[in-house]
């Protein structure tokens, strides 16, 4: 009986495993926002601070500075962002670990605009982004950058990036794992090499497709 | 009078495992909630002092089983695994059914086997979660979904288990000090007072003790 009750969990673990996926999305449409909130499978974002604390950064004081091999480096305010032309995505956020949210809007102005505004220099290979918490780095290659559904994100979840969601302003990688959507965005450097990012060094892929996925501008794996 | 219910061993792997349970809820909770991790920050050290607490918690109850020390480990497990219909009764009544009970009661051995099913279960979905890449995708999402839920449910099963024993003061002794007074184990485990005191007297007579009388009660 012991035995039974014991084995009949591990199955049960199993199938979790296997369809929990499927009844997760299903549980977390029936509960809605605010349950959903603090209940397992209620499609919530799981946060991640890499270092001691979240950069609170109001919109007034927002600077991104693009430097490196650039023609016209520069530094932009919220507000310049906001002038720029704008992209609206609705994508599944989806965690390498797995989690994901269904549904999110963003919005933001596309990383290819940026790269034309300033001008690229030749001998430019690879992106290199730093975040206001002085720990998380990224990287792109230059053809991953100039992918359609690849933004500098000014809003989420139809409202201001919050600073807990990396806002004001956060990179968003829609063809790949959240991990590449560094949060609390400070710096773009184009520089001649691919830098592996913060996650990367810890042994996640540098290019971190998720699978089957449908990038207007590149077919996946060909950057 | 007093028996023995928990020797040295049993009781190292009652607390070293109720230790590292208290590590993995504690380093959980920023992994899980916004407002916690906001406060704590520093994620990459939180997840590997979890995942190895994580690998570290099935570590006493294997060791304590598979060595000559075992015996009263052993020997308790098997007695989890053993139920009688008027158990199974009880369980379904919540209590309210008559049973002369062995060593444990009904609740604590399903409390047992739950914990230790649960511990396999948090052991597989945590190996996907952090080796992932060995998985498909929509696997880690269930995995991190199943871990979720029964992070829920053992947190609750725990908090009731520390209730009952607050409010059972013999029984939580009997996992400190290791002893029980006869007089609560005839109240309380009736048949497995009986085991204890019949093996006892077997052993005072000189008698030779047959192979396999006495050591379990159910």
């Amino acid at each position: 009986m012991g035995r039974r009750v014991f084995f009949g969990m591990v199955a049960l673990g199993a199938a979790g495993v296997v369809f929990g996926s499927t009844v997760q999305s299903r549980v977390g449409r029936a509960l809605g926002p605010g349950l959903a909130d603090v209940l397992p499978g209620g499609n919530l974002f799981q946060i991640y601070s890499v270092s001691d604390t979240f950069p609170a950064i109001s919109q007034h004081a927002y600077r991104l500075s693009v430097s490196g091999l650039v023609e016209r480096p520069a530094t932009f305010t919220f507000a310049d962002l906001e002038a720029m032309p704008q992209v609206r995505l609705v994508r599944t956020f989806q965690c390498v670990t797995g989690w994901r949210v269904p549904d999110v809007h963003w919005e933001g102005v596309r990383l290819s605009h940026l790269l034309e505004t300033v001008g690229l220099r030749p001998g430019s290979v690879a992106l290199a982004f730093d975040s206001y918490d002085r720990v998380d780095t990224e990287s792109l290659t230059l053809e991953q950058a100039h992918l359609s559904d690849v933004i500098v994100a000014t809003r989420m979840l139809g409202g201001p990036i919050t600073t807990e969601h990396g806002g004001p302003v956060r990179l968003y990688v829609a063809p790949m794992f959240g991990y590449k959507s560094l949060k609390w965005l400070s710096a773009i450097r184009v520089v001649d090499a691919v830098e592996p990012g913060y996650w990367e060094q810890y042994g996640y892929p540098v290019n971190g497709w998720l699978e089957g996925s449908t990038s207007t501008t590149l077919a996946p794996g060909s950057a | 009078m007093r028996l023995v219910r928990f020797d040295r061993v049993q009781r190292a792997v009652h607390w070293a495992s109720a230790g590292i349970f208290a590590v993995l809820v504690l380093t959980g909770l920023p992994l899980y909630f916004p407002a916690v991790e906001r406060i704590v920050g520093r994620h990459v050290l939180i997840a590997t002092i979890h995942v190895w607490a994580g690998i570290a918690w099935p570590v006493p109850v294997v060791v304590s089983l598979v060595g000559p020390w075992g015996a009263r480990m052993r020997r308790d497990v098997r007695r989890f695994n053993r139920w009688t219909r008027g158990e199974l009764e009880w369980l379904w009544r919540l209590g309210a059914a008559d049973l002369e009970k062995g060593k444990f009661n009904p609740g604590q051995k399903l409390n047992a086997v739950f914990v230790g099913g649960a511990i396999a279960v948090f052991l597989a979905t945590g190996v996907v979660m952090e080796w992932f890449g060995a998985f498909p995708v929509s696997w880690r999402t269930g995995a991190t979904f199943v871990h979720e839920v029964l992070a829920y449910l053992i947190v609750a099963v725990v908090i009731g288990h520390v209730l009952v024993a607050l409010t059972h003061r013999d029984a939580l002794r009997s996992m400190v000090r290791g002893w029980v007074t006869v007089n609560w184990a005839q109240r309380h485990a009736p048949r497995w007072a009986r085991e204890e005191l019949r093996a006892e007297r077997t052993e005072a007579s000189g008698a030779p003790v047959p192979r396999g009388a006495g050591s379990i009660d159910d």
